[in-house]
């Protein structure tokens, strides 16, 4: 399979009261073409922070990230803009424009790339009827629930046909039957258009439901990476080791009543 | 009619007189005047300059600080100055611009330059109110900053900018009354010299109302329209009583479903938790 998203020795500070915060410490990742491939790690082990240096939202101290090929850090401004173009990103909290109907939150990445009116109609219902949204489309945002406003984040993520998504806690705001919802929608566009889709997350059942493979985050390096059935099964690093106990006990104390994913 | 040799009932009846508004209307029309042009004015200069603010800031869109720095203190200074005082600075300004130092137009650039600054401020707090998350989707979406500017801070903080211009406005209506003894004509010109100087105490009055329904009036107006906005936008519930009426309309259409019913409250519920 082709290599799709390379990050290689990515680091990243922040700096805080004139102190340097390590948040990325040489983070090595690989993703291949149409993979959904989950990253994991507590809250405040830089996960955001990575998504964020793959379109570039934050700027890498050092390191290089490819996208299709394409060097991310070296690119103009106006390169950038295109790439982004073709860079979906979704987020915990939405995000939506609350100005604006869901029509008009779906066409806007379009409305700026200078599509013609009629193309602009034609790809936002294709997009809204995809997510399930064509009941609602002269709807504002502050109207819908949770899932339904996720639901307007990824069809306006993916109006631009982009071959990345960038998922970070999409679901994480959800309720779990909805968090099921938007897994599946995920699931169901990553088979029908083979885009890949990078999810970073840390529900350990976000990751088991959507991904084959993943890798863990730890202090702001990858400490673990693999099949995900793997890691479950046989974790070698602490969050891993942490994170299939909790979910192992989980799923004893939900046998009883046949719940959880 | 002054209160000096008359009882207060009949100076008060005094001022809705037919005489009392014949001679204070003409300058009732100015005041509008110079109302309407300094607020064109302050919107334009005052959202330009609070844009550029809230662009130039360090955690700004394109920051440039040195820009940013001394525009903000050049503001600070010109707040900084009573408006009496601005209207005496603006008078070689005046000058130069309409060969004459006096008149509407005259006090219309001291009332610019006094509300410019203020507006412009207004104008960059609630351009930074909008949600950092809004920003980066719009920037993760390959938008330009001036698409961010144009196409999502604007219209997202559009009903606080509203508010704002609410109250530029009416400082520009009370700065126009103050302009009026400097010469600018209108209802402080007709204050001073009928209330003030003749003792025309009914006229006083007259011109009162005339500023308190005009500020109410921009008030009622501003207040309105921003509301009207955040109901559209769901980000604000209607009032208590209206909504129940949309309810029982909505179940009287369909009283046999009550799952509908249901499913209406508990929407309410959320609407108004928001
Ligand atoms: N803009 C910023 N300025 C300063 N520090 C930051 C900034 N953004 C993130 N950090 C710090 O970087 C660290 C990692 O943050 P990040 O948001 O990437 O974590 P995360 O893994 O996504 O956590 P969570 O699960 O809570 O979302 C945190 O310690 C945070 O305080
Ligand atoms: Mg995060």
């Amino acid at each position: 399979m082709a290599e799709f998203v390379t990050i290689k020795n990515l680091h990243k500070n922040f700096i805080k009261d004139s102190v340097p915060i390590k948040v990325l410490n040489g983070v090595n990742l690989t993703v291949n073409k149409g993979e959904i491939f989950g990253v994991i790690g507590f809250s405040g082990a830089g996960k955001s922070t990575l998504a964020r240096c793959i379109n570039r939202l934050e700027t890498p101290d050092s390191g290089e990230i490819y996208v299709d090929g394409t060097e991310i850090l070296s690119l103009s401004d106006k390169e950038l803009r295109k790439k982004r173009k073709k860079i979906g990103m979704v987020f915990q909290n939405f995000n939506l424009f609350e100005s604006k109907t869901v029509y008009q939150n779906i066409a806007y990445p379009l409305v700026i790339d200078g599509y013609k009116k009629s193309e602009i109609r034609k790809k936002v219902l294709e997009a809204a009827e995809m997510v399930g949204l064509s009941d609602k489309l002269s709807e504002y945002p502050g109207g819908l629930s949770g899932g339904q406003k996720q639901r307007v984040g990824i069809a306006r993520a993916l109006v631009g046909d982009p071959e990345l998504l960038l998922s970070d806690e999409s679901t994480s705001a959800l309720d779990p039957q909805t968090t099921i919802q938007i897994l599946d929608l995920l699931k169901e566009i990553n088979k029908k258009t083979n885009i890949t889709i990078l999810m970073i997350t840390h529900e350990l059942d976000a990751i088991k439901y959507t991904c084959r493979k993943m890798a863990v985050l730890e202090n702001g390096e990858i400490t673990e990476e693999g099949l995900v059935e793997d890691i479950f099964r046989n974790p070698t690093s602490r969050t891993g080791a942490l994170f299939a106990k909790v979910f192992n006990e989980m799923q004893h104390a939900e046998l009883g009543d046949g719940a959880g994913i | 009619m002054s209160l000096l040799n008359e009882p207060f009932w009949k100076v008060f009846i005094s001022s809705f007189s037919k005489e009392v508004w014949d001679s204070i209307l003409p300058s009732v029309s100015d005041t509008l005047y110079m109302t309407l042009v300094a607020s064109v004015i302050t919107l334009i200069f005052g959202v330009i300059l609070g844009i550029v603010l809230t662009v130039t800031n360090p955690t700004g869109l394109a920051p440039v600080k040195p820009l940013y720095t001394s525009m903000g203190g050049f503001i600070n200074v010109l707040r900084s100055l009573p408006q009496m005082i601005m209207i005496i600075l603006m008078i070689p300004v005046s000058r130069l611009i309409f060969g004459k130092s006096y008149g509407t137009n005259a006090c219309i650039i001291a009332i610019a330059a006094s509300c410019i600054p203020m507006y412009a401020r207004m104008v960059e707090s609630s351009l930074l109110e909008i949600e950092k998350g809004k920003i980066d989707a719009a920037k993760a979406l390959g938008s330009t900053n001036f698409q961010i500017i144009t196409k999502v801070i604007i219209p997202e903080t559009f009903p606080s900018l509203i508010r704002g211009f609410t109250v530029a406005v009416i400082s520009v209506i009370s700065m126009t009354a103050l302009a009026g003894s400097f010469g600018a004509g209108g209802i402080g010109d007709i204050a001073v010299r009928f209330g003030y100087q003749r003792f025309q105490h009914d006229v006083l009055f007259a011109t009162v109302y005339v500023l308190v329904i005009l500020v109410q009036g921009i008030q009622l107006i501003g207040d309105r329209v921003s509301r009207h906005i955040l109901i559209k936008r769901h980000l604000l519930s209607a009032g208590a009583r209206k909504r129940r009426k949309h309810y029982e309309k909505k179940s009287d259409k369909d009283t046999s479903n009550s799952n509908i019913s249901a499913g209406v409250s508990s929407n309410a519920g959320r609407v108004l938790t928001n």
